[in-house]
């Protein structure tokens, strides 16, 4: 891709699923901020497709801590790093459980703090690495090894969350949309301060699809809306090209459900709030977008 | 330079000498005046450090974490329950043989809310692979804390240090203090492990069984060095600074007849008692602990021995008289006093001796 490092810091032969979006996420974010990065990971998927020591399959150092403390290391390395006159990008790449449940305290802080980093939620709504369990992030209806039946609750609104931080930026991607996230990742690397990326990570095995979809279903993600992307730079929002798209023709939220076979037992009733919840965030998106909210 | 200092402003001051590159820390009483004294020093600008005002006391750990694995010097300070939220964190900076510096102000730990002085906080930790001092004085208190450093930065250890002090005991009297220059007694830290960029690896990685059990056994085989390391340490201290520490401090123990043992505030105390129990004619002697890890070969000969706990383990036992008990081979008296800052003066502590019944445990002011 243009503009990026011809290098490559993930090797091949990683022990990722079929499919995996989130190692294609993080090959084209190291694509784009280069060598002189370091990674903090937390418990997730990223630190069992790393490999076991003594070997990994990243061609770049990487910090793994434990699950609710990523933030905090990044925090600890930027000020390290500052003290020595460096200027190497520290990126914490964590899962949806890792930040929208048990390391969102420790995120809030280090965004509160000014802290110069890159956080990304790479956001596969379930607890991928011990086999699909529920977190704050996964959607109603959609079944996971913690709820048999569906889950009962609606997916967290993260992205205000972090919002409220007023930071100087913070963007949402998907996987399916490489050059955008690419855009995204350099610009935040750009910026001085706390940066949030937030990225759709679709997963064939939780989500009960054939791994050769992964681009469609996330593709499916954006086109429906149920996945909105944008980027914020302190209280300016930009909605990006596939999103604005959506708002204007949506592709039936039913042809992204039934993709997916986490969904197989959603109600009506779930489907309405889910249908009600998109029509709300796409307005208050609209909205802050044209500056009239 | 002479002053009268807190035991709180002594540690802060010899973090100051130190010159940690970051200080990541949260306030909790007993031990706020720290990062407060440390935060006046950052903000007047005699200290240079980078200073994280975290959200939490886990973070505050892994803040000291992700900075230490960078090469750079790191301090934190916490108490009871911050030590026991961070206590994740704590296992992991030993496991990943960092030499992070931190002051823990002993403090009970509820329910029943309670912030004055007692060592379960700090022995709950004892497993986890760091070195454990504990200290009686304010002078002692800020020695220790510059000797911290060089023992953890040490390349035979790369472990974490904790120094211990009693709550409010302690931390907030005030006692004279010299400070020092320290020169190049801390010499510049360099850590063999230290991320580099153009270096790539992967840190904390899965392991298998045989990998992780070496690793383990890595930190024990270090824990046994640290215990040389801390005696160059100390005769090295000793040389430039002509105030001198070992692992035990004795008071009047060759020719006694009884020892007793103790750590921290209680065992300076003892050796009040000792001279009473002297004057009746007793030959007592005491003998406090400093180091609780790496443990110290105690030289107990034939003598009786009392063990004051401010601690216990329940179910079993005073944790220094049981230390001692599997160490040595040998029993004693143990008395559990001082719990929850209860007042144990040198009279107690004398009586205690008096009362004696070696083999059998005594819970002061509450058995019958």
């Amino acid at each position: 891709m243009s503009g990026t490092s011809a290098s490559e810091y993930i090797w091949k032969c990683t022990s990722a699923c079929a499919g995996c979006s989130s190692s294609l996420i993080l090959r084209h974010v190291l694509k784009a901020a280069g060598p002189d990065t370091v990674l903090v990971v937390p418990a997730c998927c990223t630190s069992v497709l790393q490999g076991v020591w003594p070997n990994t399959s990243f061609n770049i150092p990487v910090y793994n801590v434990a699950f609710a403390a990523a933030a905090a290391v990044a925090s600890g390395m930027a000020a390290a790093f500052e003290s020595m006159g460096r200027t190497t990008n520290v990126i914490a790449y964590a899962g949806d459980g890792g930040t929208v449940d048990i390391g969102i305290q420790a995120l809030s802080g280090a965004l509160e703090r000014g802290t110069n980093f890159l956080y990304i939620c790479y956001d596969n709504e379930a607890y991928g690495n011990t086999g699909m369990q529920r977190s704050g992030s996964t959607p109603l209806g959609a079944r996971t090894t913690t709820t048999p039946g569906g889950k009962t609750h609606v997916k967290k609104d993260l992205d205000r969350i972090i919002a409220a931080h007023h930071l100087p930026y913070m963007a949402t991607a998907c996987s399916a949309y490489p050059q955008d996230l690419v855009k995204k990742v350099q610009k935040a690397l750009s910026i001085k301060g706390p940066k949030f990326m937030h990225i759709l990570a679709p997963c064939p095995p939780g989500w009960r699809y054939d791994a050769s979809q992964t681009i469609e279903v996330g593709k499916m993600a954006v086109k429906t809306g149920i996945w909105a992307m944008y980027e914020r730079e302190y209280d300016s929002l930009t909605l990006s090209g596939p999103t604005k798209a959506a708002m204007i023709k949506p592709a039936p939220l039913e042809d992204y459900l039934k993709m997916q076979g986490r969904f197989s037992s959603i109600s009506e009733d779930a489907i309405r709030v889910i249908r009600g919840e998109i029509e709300r965030n796409l307005r208050l998106l609209k909205a802050e977008a044209e500056g009239t909210c | 330079m002479l002053t009268v200092s807190t035991g709180n402003n002594a540690v802060a001051a010899a973090v100051r000498q130190a010159n940690p590159a970051v200080v990541a820390a949260y306030p909790i009483t007993p031990q706020t005046e720290i990062v407060e004294q440390i935060a006046n020093y950052v903000t007047n600008g005699s200290l240079k450090s980078k200073y994280i005002p975290v959200e939490s006391e886990h973070s505050a750990m892994a803040a000291c974490i992700g900075a230490s694995i960078t090469g750079v010097r790191t301090f934190t300070a916490t108490s009871s329950h911050g030590l026991l939220y961070m206590h994740e964190m704590v296992n992991w900076a030993a496991g990943a043989r960092l030499p992070i510096v931190m002051a823990n102000v002993n403090r009970a730990l509820g329910p029943g809310w309670n912030v004055w002085a007692e060592h379960t906080d700090a022995l709950q930790t004892r497993d986890t692979g760091w070195l454990q001092v504990y200290v009686s004085t304010v002078q002692e208190a800020y020695d220790a804390t510059l000797m911290a450093f060089r023992i953890a930065e040490d390349r035979r250890v790369y472990l974490p240090v904790m120094i211990n002090l009693d709550g409010f005991a302690l931390s907030h009297i005030s006692q004279q203090l010299e400070e020092s220059e320290v020169g190049d007694f801390i010499p510049p830290l360099v850590l063999d492990h230290a991320i580099q960029t153009d270096a790539p690896a992967g840190y904390g990685c899965m392991t298998s069984s045989a990998d992780y059990f070496r690793i383990r056994y890595d930190i024990e085989r270090s824990m046994r060095d640290s215990v040389q390391v801390i005696k160059e340490t100390e005769e090295a201290f000793a040389q430039t600074f002509g105030r001198k520490y070992s692992w035990t401090e004795e008071y009047r123990c060759e020719d006694a007849d009884v020892l007793i043992l103790a750590m921290g505030t209680l065992g300076k105390e003892a050796e009040v008692a000792v001279d009473i129990l002297r004057n009746e004619g007793v030959k007592a002697g005491s003998m406090r602990v400093r180091w609780i890890r790496p443990f110290p070969e105690l030289n107990l000969g034939d003598r009786e021995l009392v063990v004051i706990d401010r601690n216990y383990s329940f179910g079993f036992g005073g944790i220094l008289a049981t230390s001692i008990r599997a160490k040595t081979g040998k029993e004693c008296y143990n008395v559990i006093a001082g719990l929850g800052g209860q007042e144990v003066t040198y009279h107690d502590i004398a009586g205690f001796v008096r009362d004696r019944r070696i083999g059998e445990e005594f819970w002061f002011g509450v058995d019958a």
